[in-house]
């Protein structure tokens, strides 16, 4: 993408005194700072998905917010219907809600580009919402659905421990482990041949099909493995926030996923990741200080735009390491 | 052995016929020219026989198969690629991923999500091999859009050729370009293209570059083949010279 | 029968508004190929403006007929915040991918959704007394609200106006070469930057107008503007983005699909509105007048 190729060596150099840092983290600061990070983490397991369409494929949707709701609202309907609480199949079936939902949107979508395929994202998200306004009796309506602590790998949260430990500890660890896998398997695919058309795709449509890459295809592949990406986000985060609501279905949800994945820097890999966490600290902030906090992120969008597109990574790494001319204008 | 010929193939918008029933025909292993004014078909026709265009009527026969119906991506793989006259290569990508991407393309191993183009090193040789013959071997790590204008002419053909095709459609392969670098960009395409056996079509305007380095030259007008000759037939067309250069036969 | 008149009457009055508002997010997209993520709170910004200046010249008082004359209020407002936001936030982007549009234009709808909230505070705003003062008109064995018909005459008008401005006048002349081909008109001596911002003003008139006259029927409420914005998109993907034809046909198709949704099949009103619109997409994906 930006061409400052990492090699895996290198990539694993800067990850493993992270990797270290927020293993340790737990012992480190108090539990409700560990559940801050770890919705930092899930947005940024979103964004990571958000942004193989948006920085390599060059896809903007404004409907992601469908795909975390159906990862979220498949946890709620397997709680109420099928009266079980294990987070793999929580994690199984959010895959498979999200990946159905991104196949179909995802095969509406794909034969349109940049303002249209924006459009009708944000709109067919809204179908969703819509949806889950219309059967309350299903999706118990703006009150939403409760969501118990899961057990994972089969062993349940420990008699008489306390919710907020549960999730500053165990259930930390193991958004934390699905966090670095599903970081390390979004590096493999966007450097994979695969990758490299998504890629060939956003910078030159026409030439990408007459070097044999079957565009809409390609999209729709993207699309699918970005909305899974983004379910199983969801998936994570609804155990985390006990409860889902449509309002992870509307789109001014879908909105803050291209928002911190562009805060981040949309243009570099690691860019969704850390905007997916600043972005957490951000609203949380803005939302402890003040009713005004749209207009907060709505301000620093406008400004992000203007004078500093490549978001936080990005200008970091132009201002580090000064790499070569090409990149989206 | 006739490589690819079009029987009638025609192609209007609206009042303007672009291409106006054209049986145009390339001969396998022959170095054709096609030139005409601005507007005259040429890349229309092109863009006919590549599939990016569907025509009005007529048929398109490659190696005696009717392709007039057939998708880009399986016309790239019976064995037809282009280049294009307004330079399209993958900016945001390395000139080795350029090439990379058409030999990954050709070789049917772009669907791999999960292992590392990186890893697979037939393909990497490959593709410096074929920067080596462009020339452009020093520019491997460059992303293509740093690249200086000819370079990226030479990459758009390279990204063609790295297809292995049998044909080849070269769209003003030395535009934009200044006049003394279109002799090296032709030279290094001419003998590829030669030691390679490949069938190679280029719509070209420099009339110097055209009768230097074609076996034959095909000259449209107004959507029709105004006439279809070798160089020094062409050259003592009167018709074609006056219609299409303003001078009468002479040098 | 009389129920059938009512419905149609609804659906005119619903297609109005709805005309106003995609017909400027059309004439927007068709000159300028800008989408403002936005427009649905500009709309929102005339409703609110209007019906602050009624409800401060009304101060309790009866309505008189020169209160009518504050409707525009409204739509010169939305018009006035359209002619900041182009020079400043969308024309630096002019030269940069398209992306950036939806994102700041996005950003923009964050702002001006707090600004609202900010300026008016979290209730709604009423002007419902122009409505009640015009009383309801009778035929046949029903009645129907008075305002509502006005409001349906507006939209004609403002249909009837715009087709005039855009063939009729040089203004739609300078618009017209600009959409079909900018830096041909710029060569003949067009100023594009200046048809830029008129185009723009004009369409967040548009919006604007749409929401000051339906103010007093259903009165300024936050988040009034997204929800319009989503049913705009609906007209403008049935109707194709950048047509007016578009926009008025496709206000017509959704307004008379919702009225009598709603009437006779609540629960799959906006399901057969969604339908319709992805059928459209599948058989003529730029929309019935749309270019592709």
């Amino acid at each position: 993408m930006n061409l400052i190729s990492v090699s895996p060596k290198q990539a694993l150099l800067y990850a493993i005194p992270i990797a270290g840092v927020l293993l340790f983290l737990p012992l480190l600061i108090e539990p409700y700072q560990v559940t801050l990070l770890e919705y930092g983490l899930i947005f940024a397991i979103a964004a990571l998905g958000f942004n193989l369409l948006l920085g390599y494929t060059g896809l903007l949707s404004f409907g992601h917010s469908a795909y975390f709701g159906m990862g979220a609202y498949a946890v709620a309907f397997i709680v109420k219907y099928l009266n079980v609480t294990s987070m793999e199949v929580f994690l199984l079936g959010g895959a498979l809600a999200s990946a159905g939902i991104a196949a179909l949107f995802g095969f509406l979508c794909v034969r349109y580009t940049r303002i249209f395929f924006g459009i009708l994202t944000m709109a067919l998200s809204q179908v969703l919402w819509s949806l889950a306004f219309k059967f309350y009796w299903v999706t118990g309506g703006t009150d939403g659905l409760r969501v118990p602590t899961p057990s994972l790998l089969g062993v349940p949260i420990p008699q008489g421990e306390e919710k907020m430990i549960f999730l500053a500890h165990r259930y930390y660890y193991y958004v934390l482990i699905i966090f670095f896998l599903s970081a390390a398997v979004m590096w493999l695919i966007v450097h994979s041949p695969f990758g490299k058309a998504l890629q060939a795709i956003r910078d030159n449509e026409t030439r990408a099909e007459f070097v044999g890459v079957q565009v809409w295809h390609y999209r729709w592949i993207a699309f699918l493995v970005s909305g899974i990406y983004t379910g199983l986000a969801g998936t994570l985060w609804v155990p985390l926030n006990g409860l889902t609501t449509p309002d992870i279905l509307h789109w001014t949800f879908s909105g803050k996923i291209v928002f911190f994945t562009v805060l981040g820097g949309f243009q570099t890999f690691t860019g969704p990741i850390i905007g997916g966490v600043v972005y957490n600290y951000l609203e949380t902030y803005a939302v402890g200080h003040t009713v005004y906090w749209q207009m907060v992120l709505g301000v620093v969008l406008v400004l992000l735009v203007l004078v500093l597109p490549a978001g936080i990574a990005g200008t970091a790494e132009r201002l580090i390491l000064k790499p070569e001319k090409g990149g989206l204008k | 052995m006739i490589l690819l010929e079009t029987k009638s193939l025609a192609k209007s918008f609206g009042d303007m016929h672009a291409v106006n029933h054209v049986n145009f025909s390339v001969a396998q292993g022959e170095l054709l020219a096609l030139i005409g004014s601005n507007g005259a078909g040429k890349t229309t026709l092109v863009n006919l026989i590549s599939g990016l265009l569907q025509p009005d009527s007529g048929t398109i026969l490659f190696k005696g198969a009717d392709i007039t119906a057939m998708s880009v991506h399986d016309r790239i793989k019976t064995g037809i690629a282009r280049s294009f006259q307004l330079v399209t290569v993958f900016d945001q990508l390395s000139a080795l991923d350029n090439i990379e991407l058409a030999v990954f393309s050709r070789e049917a191993k772009t669907r791999r999500l999960f292992s590392l183009a990186s890893s697979d090193h037939a393909v990497r040789e490959e593709a410096r091999e074929v920067l080596r013959e462009f020339g452009l071997e020093d520019r491997a790590a460059r992303a293509a859009g740093g690249l200086a204008q000819g370079e990226r002419k030479l990459l758009d053909v390279a990204v063609a050729y790295a297809l292995q095709p049998q044909l080849l459609f070269l769209d003003e392969p030395t535009s934009g370009v200044s006049t003394r670098e279109k002799a090296p960009i032709m030279d290094i395409i001419t003998s590829i293209v030669r030691s390679g056996k490949i069938t190679a079509v280029i719509i070209e305007h420099d009339m110097d570059v055209v009768f230097k380095y074609s076996d034959r030259i095909v000259a449209m007008h107004e959507g029709t083949i105004l006439a279809d000759g070798t160089p020094d037939e062409i050259r003592r067309n009167d018709h074609v010279t006056t219609t299409l250069l303003g001078t009468t036969s002479s040098s | 029968m009389d129920t059938i008149v009512i419905h149609a009457l609804n659906s005119l009055l619903y297609a109005s508004v709805l005309f106003l508002i995609a017909g400027g997010l059309s004439l927007i997209y068709g000159v300028m190929r800008i989408v403002n993520l936005a427009h649905g709170n500009l709309y929102a910004v005339g409703a609110y403006a209007t019906a602050w200046a009624v409800g401060r010249a009304l101060g309790g008082g009866q309505p008189s007929l020169t209160l009518y004359l504050l409707l525009p209020v409204g739509a010169v407002t939305a018009a006035a915040v359209g002619a900041v936001i182009e020079p400043t936030l969308l024309r630096p982007l002019y030269k940069r991918a398209e992306e950036y549009q939806l994102l700041i234009t996005f950003g923009l709808l964050l702002i001006l959704e707090d600004l609202l909230r900010f300026i008016w505070g979290p209730y709604p705003l009423s002007a419902s007394g122009l409505y009640e003062a015009l009383g309801s008109l009778s035929f046949g064995e029903s009645v129907y609200p008075g305002y509502n018909l006005v409001v349906i005459l507006v939209g004609g008008i403002a249909a009837v106006a715009l087709w005039a401005l855009i063939y009729k006048t040089k203004f739609g002349v300078m618009l017209r070469a600009t959409s079909q081909d900018k830096r041909m008109a710029s060569a003949l001596g067009v100023n594009v930057n200046r048809v830029y911002l008129q185009a723009f003003t004009l369409g967040c008139f548009m919006a604007g107008l749409g929401g000051a006259i339906i103010v007093p029927q259903q009165g300024a409420v936050l988040g009034m503007g997204v929800d319009a914005l989503i049913l705009a998109f609906v007209v403008v993907v049935i109707g194709g983005l950048g047509s007016l034809e578009g926009a008025l046909l496709g206000a017509l198709m959704v307004g008379i699909v919702r009225e009598f949704g709603i009437a006779f099949f609540p629960e799959v009103e906006l399901a057969i509105l969604y339908f319709m619109a992805a059928v459209v997409l599948l058989i003529r994906p730029a929309g019935l007048f749309g270019h592709a």
